[in-house]
């Protein structure tokens, strides 16, 4: 079932606090994942692949380095929700 | 820097079964409490484990660091990244140069918790699901490098790995480097996180755990006619070791030098120990000539002594073998009869003892000890501790592990 942006930069948010230790009010949808959050690869990976549990969603590795900034990670599971 | 460089302690830091500090470890060791007790966990039933208590960590690392920390290091890590810190901060927080500044922090067993629940997770959920990070977690010089990381060490970051003597083997290590002269600071050690059902099953195996199930706190008891094998433990002890000259230059406070260093190894049989003491007495004996004392010189012993039938045999003889008729005048301490085995960190957590015994001039009391193997020929602390001598002495740290490995540190009191 789809959810709204809200919803799913919530969530992300909390993927992101579990994973870096980021508070989740930092984890905003212009901030780039390695240029404001300092996010690393590893990180990045890890935070995908819960992200794909939480949202019920698959997101191809090949698809990764796209999701440059929050945005572009919550508008990928959004679509990916359909 | 030369091989006569004198290697002094300035700092001290361990979380252990009996306290999450090295002053609350040491309260509880002069106090005689145990640290061993059931373990509440669902597997322990699950697998019908034969031992059914450890002597696990008294302060979990969750109260102590950062989510984030206890999520990518394995415990393992985080035991030796809390005590780092706290020897690090009873040092003085000290000024070095990165380069000049080393880790030697040993484990027998490295991340296998790590290793062991990614297995798990591969199994239930598919390599995709496996964490990036579980390499770098279960790799055995993990806690060595977390620490670099942590403090910013840049001469080296070493991992000794020899079963239950690789905490003492970090410390010896740390000796080495800075005699010859590739650090002014060192920060060493060991550390084990083994509390998980597949080594438990392993050692049980193997019949070296006490089975005392219905008595936990009682099963630990070295030198004992009733002991039956040793108490799975767990933690970290580091401490700060820095040239005479460093510390001195600064102002720090020194507990003891850490003045010789004596390593050997069996080859006699993978797991049992030489059953005359002949590796582990020249361990002893090169330890005592190496800090340029004499076996007169040895005022206490804090003995490997891990409580099983074998083992506790073996080291007395060793003794025996190096200090002949002076052991009989030698306190000996059999710390673990509270603490449990740490197994890699078991040398670290005793060299602290040995060093606060030295500092204190007092050694600990062991526990347990209700009746005295008639095979064990050694003056054995216990039912109160034994005050030391003034003036300038020497104590030994034993530590023995699996694979024949021997190690000897001797302390001096400062």
């Amino acid at each position: 079932m789809a959810q709204s942006t809200q919803e799913i930069l919530e969530g992300l948010a909390e993927i992101v606090n579990e994973e870096t230790g980021i508070d989740t009010a930092s984890v905003e949808l212009d901030k780039s994942f390695t240029d404001d959050l300092d996010i690393d690869s590893l990180s990045m990976m890890t935070i995908v692949v819960n992200a794909e549990e939480k949202f019920n969603v698959r997101i191809p590795d090949d698809e990764v380095k796209n999701l440059k900034t929050v945005r572009d990670a919550v508008d990928f599971i959004a679509a990916a929700q359909g | 820097m030369s091989s006569d460089t004198r290697v002094v302690v300035t700092g001290l830091g361990a979380t252990t079964p009996v306290g999450g500090t090295v002053p609350q470890t040491w309260e509880a060791i002069l106090a005689g409490r145990s640290g061993a007790r059931p373990m509440e966990f669902d597997w322990v039933s699950q697998y019908e484990l034969p031992v059914t208590f450890a002597a696990q960590i008294h302060t979990p690392p969750e109260q102590v660091l950062a989510k984030v920390e206890t999520r990518r290091l394995d415990p393992s890590s985080q035991y030796a990244l809390i005590a780092a810190r706290e020897a690090w901060a009873d040092a003085g927080s000290p000024e070095v140069e990165p380069e000049r500044l080393a880790v030697a922090v040993g484990s027998g067993i490295g991340g296998v918790w790590t290793l062991l629940s990614q297995w798990d997770t591969l199994k239930e959920k598919g390599p995709r699901r496996v964490y990036p990070l579980a390499v770098p977690m279960l790799m055995p010089n993990g806690p060595a490098a977390a620490i670099s990381l942590d403090l910013g060490a840049r001469a080296g970051a070493h991992t000794p790995v020899s079963a239950c003597a690789s905490g003492a083997e970090g410390m010896g290590y740390a000796v080495q480097l800075i005699r010859s002269g590739r650090a002014d600071v060192v920060i060493a050690g060991g550390t084990e996180a083994a509390v998980h059902p597949m080594p438990i099953a392993g050692f049980a195996a193997m019949q070296a755990l006490s089975t005392r199930n219905d008595d936990p706190a009682a099963a630990s008891r070295p030198y004992d006619t009733a002991r039956d094998g040793f108490v799975l433990g767990e933690g970290a002890a580091i401490i700060v070791l820095e040239s005479e000259a460093h510390a001195k230059a600064r102002g720090a406070r020194i507990y003891a030098e850490l003045a010789g260093v004596g390593m050997s190894a069996d080859a006699h049989h993978i797991t049992a120990p030489e059953p005359e003491g002949a590796g582990a007495s020249r361990a002893m004996l090169e330890a005592i000539a190496t800090a340029g004392g004499t076996t007169a010189d040895v005022v206490h012993i804090n003995a490997h002594a891990t409580s099983t039938p074998v083992g506790d045999v073996a080291e007395a003889n060793a003794i025996r073998r190096a200090f002949g008729a002076l052991a009989d005048s030698i306190p000996v301490s059999a710390t673990k009869s509270m603490t449990g085995h740490l197994l890699g960190a078991a040398g670290a957590v005793e060299a602290i003892f040995t060093i606060l015994a030295l500092h204190h001039r007092l050694a600990p009391a062991s526990i347990n000890l209700d009746s005295m193997d008639p095979q064990i020929a050694l003056d054995v602390v216990h039912g109160s501790h034994r005050q030391l001598p003034a003036g300038d002495l020497l104590a030994l740290d034993n530590s023995f592990g699996f694979g024949g490995h021997n190690v000897a540190l001797a302390f001096r009191s400062v």
